[in-house]
């Protein structure tokens, strides 16, 4: 049998002590009875109850952490793991938070949480996200059962159900709540959501522990969307609200947070639609005026006055033609007046007119200029001037007698 | 899962509208063009608005596997 060196039994203690479920993660009450800060800004303190002591140390990191380090006399809570101080082989506890008791177990344990998480840049400003201003799909991680959730809905479908919901179940409640509230947030995470809302309906402050809880807020840190946390009443404020993207003092605040206001979205419709119309009208004014102007240019211009000048021409000339016609009409007239007069004076009627007569037969209505012409009874018609006389031949002179 | 949600559809039908306005905003198009446009706009902001107002909140209970409690008890 080898005997073991004593560094190799420190060196195994302080691997034993610091794999314990217990003391690798624990809190101590107790009183201060010495404290030190030494120049590199590590403490050394020791504790004691009830007759008992520890001697423990915070690390300069941790004590810059603290809003103040205690003083001999404090009755303090203190959280850490228990270790072993190998070069001499003392326990010693290694703590990360001192507060004073006189706050309470939860109120230390809140406090010590907060101080870390902040410390690890959990809450950090610029770490939150803006949420979007109209969401697809929303996951609201909370208990199916709860009034919260029916508040949460009634909120939405008031405001704008053209969202959708995808809830992922959780306890909200008792030893299970966070490792439930873990569990729904890592499924909804691997849901296709663009927006969670973390909620719980008011109770007391143990009844909103989970939400206090380290690996809940972690989860919550996670998350890959925007997270709205309305946990409890106005007054609560939890660690998940400061590590979310933005904290609703309620879950139905949370709800109206959510979504935008559907009377809203209508009035951009509404909005966008006279814009359109504002648009055209505007468009098909100036087009109008254009042509309007176009029409002006075009009339000034157009063929239309100088085509009523030319008519005008046209008519005058018409006239002017008209009457020059007019008088070559009254010319032929008069010539044709003297050409009748002429012609009326060599008519044999004029002759008659001296007393002359024409003497023709009845039957043929020719000419006698002989009188053998005309045999002895037959009836003649004698034309004078003033009408028409019948007579018979008699006897036929002989043409010597005559000539 | 489906991943076309009712916002998606309201969405994009927004986004062209407020395309479509700032298009005919700016002006300069030709008249067939703003017209094409304009009827266009009418048709989005008309089914839009009766997105808005047909929209009925759609509740869906992710399967966690164990428990499925009833939403409306």
């Amino acid at each position: 049998m080898q005997a073991l060196g004593v560094a190799q039994l420190n060196g195994y203690l302080r691997e034993l002590l610091e794999s314990d479920e217990i003391v690798r993660n624990i809190w101590i009450a107790g009183e201060i009875s010495e404290f030190r800060r030494y120049t590199s800004g590590h403490c050394y303190f020791t504790l004691k109850e009830d007759g008992a002591t520890i001697r423990g140390v915070m690390w300069r990191s941790y004590a810059d952490r603290q809003t103040s380090l205690p003083q001999i006399g404090d009755a303090v809570f203190a959280h850490g793991k228990i270790s072993i101080y190998e070069a001499r082989g003392e326990l010693q506890l290694v703590v990360d938070s001192i507060v004073p008791a006189g706050v309470g177990l939860l109120n230390a344990r809140f406090e010590e949480l907060k101080i870390r998480l902040a410390a690890e840049g959990l809450f950090h400003p610029e770490r939150k996200r803006p949420l979007p201003t109209l969401p697809r799909r929303i996951g609201i991680v909370t208990s199916p059962q709860a009034a919260a959730l029916q508040d949460m809905l009634n909120v939405l479908r008031r405001r704008c159900p053209l969202v959708e919901v995808l809830i992922s179940p959780c306890v909200v409640q008792g030893d299970r709540a966070p490792d439930s509230i873990v569990e729904a947030l890592y499924a909804i995470y691997s849901s296709d959501v663009d927006m969670i809302i973390l909620a719980r309906g008011g109770g007391s402050i143990e009844d909103l522990w989970c939400f206090n809880d380290e690996a809940v807020a972690r989860a919550v840190f996670a998350s890959p969307v925007p997270l709205i946390t309305g946990v409890g009443h106005e007054t609560d404020t939890t660690i998940v609200d400061l590590v979310a993207d933005l904290r609703a003092p309620t879950p139905s605040v949370a709800a109206e947070l959510a979504v935008p206001d559907l009377a809203d979205l209508a009035a951009q419709v509404a909005d966008a639609r006279a814009r359109l119309r504002l648009a055209v009208g505007a468009d098909l004014a100036a087009r109008r005026a254009i042509i309007q102007m176009a029409a002006r240019r075009i009339e000034f211009a157009a063929p239309l006055r100088r085509i009523g000048q030319d008519r005008q021409r046209i008519d005058d000339l018409a006239r002017r033609l008209s009457a020059r016609i007019g008088r070559a009409t009254d010319l032929r007239h008069a010539r044709l007046r003297g050409i009748s007069a002429q012609l009326a004076a060599l008519s044999p009627y004029a002759t008659l007119a001296r007393g002359y007569a024409v003497v023709r037969h009845i039957a043929s209505g020719l000419v006698l200029t002989s009188p053998d012409q005309a045999a002895p009874g037959e009836r003649l018609r004698i034309t004078l001037r003033q009408g028409d006389l019948l007579a018979d031949a008699v006897i036929p002179i002989p043409e010597e007698k005559c000539g | 899962m489906s991943d076309h949600t009712l916002v998606d559809t309201y969405e994009t039908r927004y986004a062209r509208l407020q395309e479509v306005v700032a298009q005919l905003e700016t002006g300069d198009l030709p008249l067939d063009q703003t017209l094409t446009l304009y009827e266009e706009g009418s048709r989005l902001a008309a089914e839009c608005q009766a997105l808005l107002d047909a929209a009925e909140l759609r509740v869906r209970l992710l399967q966690t596997g164990d428990t499925t409690p009833d939403l409306e008890g």
